[in-house]
């Protein structure tokens, strides 16, 4: 690259960061520290010595804007490049562009939570040296959201399911998944975020999205995918290792922060594993030329990468939380039951599915040999049979939902496979719901938190799920169709199969003309 | 037993000396190449020098520049002028 590198440096790296972070702060003379930062105190963490806090990357924002004009510059090169060359037509397989909309719908806009969230805590925190890296974050996640929609936005030109990402986001049922746990984390404290954030989302689940999944966009010809996701992964490098050491730091500050962050380790744990539920069936399913298989993904990113961070925290009194057994044995079922659950529930999804060809679950029985055979194959050669006699399976019922994850409830029991899990909590008269013993355990510690959860299934039935004017006592008031519409999903184009879909019909058409003149 | 530190770099022209540079001084170190990228783990410790890299790309380095190239890593940073340190070892 051509960046010119100054030849007599006046200072070290470290001399630099010291004065463009702590040298830039000041002691305020006439109003209360307290009173400036009133928030970074309330969750129970106590800090004696802020100074111990420091960046190891000690990047400083002259450096930071340099490498990030870079970034970009090579970023929007290719991207226009895809776009110029109607790169589209050089995917795989058209069924991976069903990959790009559970990006742009489930994805995109948790950057911009994301981003939203470091912009708030980098005022809370009293110190300026995690202050400068949160702000830096925060300008990180706009840049992750704002060059995913428009390298995605190439895609929407020509298929559907993209155009009312926003909208979806904020209402589509599925997508109440990923909402619902940003949402979690931003109404958390300063530290309770970025100890979420810093490694729920980005330690244990950029890594899984960013590294084997944009690595298979690569493989499937995705060039547009593939360079923001890696564009994004350079900065994720930097704010793991920021959300890593400010736990480091924290307990390292004082005994009484142990048990909170122990507290906070086990419920993030549990609900990025949740989360990642998606990114499971996408690598498994969804990537139509496979890199590597989820439980392969899984054992290097989770297995491997924070058995090596629990390790590490073990001096400091931290142990591995107690989810990660469930999350062991629900390791080879993970993806086949969100891809099950998806492919019957497809009416209400922005997305196309299929059922695995002949090909693909002889890769997965490979893959999964103590699962796939035994409980998943069966059900996808009864589907394929439906289909073959033109009487597809499908779903329509409002499925229930786990009060904290917000997935439907479709797992099944630690160790039994064939039982349905379902865990209940009564809290001031009322029932609550829950699709595993951690979810109720999150639950159970911030009740009145979670009973404020906006559940998908229980604001269709309180009829919030209707476009303003609805009369649902009209002659002949259909609720489905109504929902759908509410949602903006227009049925038979953005949902069901993908066999037999525009994008299907449209994909073959345009390759086609590509080779051809006329 | 150390635990992995790795470090994933893209697989480009930028990187293609800087990997070099990172085999040649871990030698511990071993190189996984996926699609568009590589993945360099090591036992314990894995080292980023500043010298080892401009000999090989024969122009000044600044270590900071591995930012732009950079996808993942694992174990803890500590980055100076002349060294970039990955490391789970006490």
């Amino acid at each position: 690259m051509d960046m010119p590198v100054t030849k007599k440096k006046k200072l070290g790296l470290k001399e630099r960061y010291a004065l463009m972070t702590r040298g830039l702060g000041w002691e305020p003379s006439y109003q209360p520290i307290d009173d400036i930062f009133p928030m970074d105190r309330f969750e129970g963490i106590k800090i004696h010595d802020w100074d111990a806090w420091e960046d190891p990357f000690r990047l400083t924002m002259d450096a930071y804007w340099k490498y990030q004009a870079e970034k970009e510059r090579k970023l929007y090169a290719i991207v226009d490049a895809f776009a110029q060359s109607n790169g589209h037509l050089t995917l795989s397989d058209a069924r991976y562009i069903n990959t790009v909309k559970l990006f742009v719908n489930g994805f995109a806009p948790l950057e911009y939570m994301s981003h939203r969230g470091f912009a708030h805590i980098g005022r809370q925190f009293r110190d300026v040296g995690p202050r400068v890296a949160c702000m830096m974050q925060s300008l990180d996640e706009m840049r992750h959201s704002q060059t995913q929609i428009h390298a995605i936005s190439n895609y929407n030109r020509y298929y559907s399911g993209m155009a009312e990402f926003r909208h979806h986001h904020d209402y589509l049922p599925y997508l109440q998944v990923p909402k619902s746990f940003f949402e979690d984390a931003a109404t958390g404290g300063p530290f309770e975020f970025i100890v979420a954030i810093g490694f729920a989302f980005e330690y244990v689940l950029t890594n899984l999205v960013f590294v084997p999944f944009i690595s298979g966009a690569a493989y499937n010809g995705d060039m547009g995918a593939m360079t923001f996701g890696f564009s994004a992964q350079s900065d994720e490098a930097r704010h793991m290792t920021l959300g890593l050491e400010v736990i480091k730091f924290v307990l390292e500050q004082d005994p009484v922060n142990v048990p909170i962050v122990q507290k906070w380790l086990n419920k993030w744990t549990w609900r990025g594993v949740r989360l990642l539920t998606l990114v499971a069936m996408m690598q498994d399913y969804m990537l139509p030329k496979r890199v590597m298989s989820w439980a392969e993904a899984w054992e290097i990113y989770f297995e491997e990468n924070c058995g090596a961070l629990f390790r590490d925290l073990a001096r400091y009194g931290i142990v591995m939380p107690p989810c990660v057994e469930q999350i062991r044995l629900e390791r080879d079922h993970l993806s086949h039951i969100a891809w099950c659950h998806f492919y019957q529930a497809r009416g209400t999804s922005d997305f196309h599915v299929w059922l695995p060809s002949k090909e693909d679950m002889d890769w997965l029985s490979a893959k999964y040999p103590d699962t796939f055979d035994r409980y998943y194959r069966p059900r996808y050669e009864y589907w394929a049979k439906c289909e073959a006699e033109g009487k597809p399976f499908e779903a329509t019922a409002v499925p229930m939902q786990c009060q904290v994850c917000q997935i439907p409830m479709m797992f099944t029991e630690p160790g039994d496979p064939l039982t349905l899990c379902q865990r209940h909590a009564d809290y001031k008269g009322e029932q609550y719901h829950f699709c595993s013993d951690h979810c109720r355990d999150i639950f159970e510690d911030e009740p009145e938190k979670f009973i404020q959860s906006k559940i998908a299934g229980h604001e269709v039935f309180k009829g919030n799920a209707f476009r303003p004017g609805t009369d649902p006592t009209a002659e002949g008031f259909n609720p489905a169709a109504e929902a759908l519409a509410f949602f903006r999903i227009e049925h038979g184009r953005d949902n069901g199969l993908h066999n037999g879909s525009t994008d299907e019909r449209n994909f073959a058409l345009w390759r086609g003309l590509a080779k051809a003149n006329d | 037993m150390s635990s992995t530190v790795f470090l994933a770099l893209q697989a480009n022209d930028d990187t293609r000396h800087v990997i070099d540079a990172i085999m040649a001084d871990n030698p511990a170190a071993s190189l996984d190449p996926q699609p568009a990228m590589v993945r360099i783990t090591a036992p314990g410790t894995l080292v980023v020098r500043r010298e080892t890299i401009e000999e090989l790309v024969g122009r000044d380095f600044d270590l900071q520049e591995l930012h732009v190239n950079m996808i993942s890593l694992s174990g803890r940073v500590d980055e100076t002028d002349d060294i970039f340190t990955l490391s789970w070892d006490r």
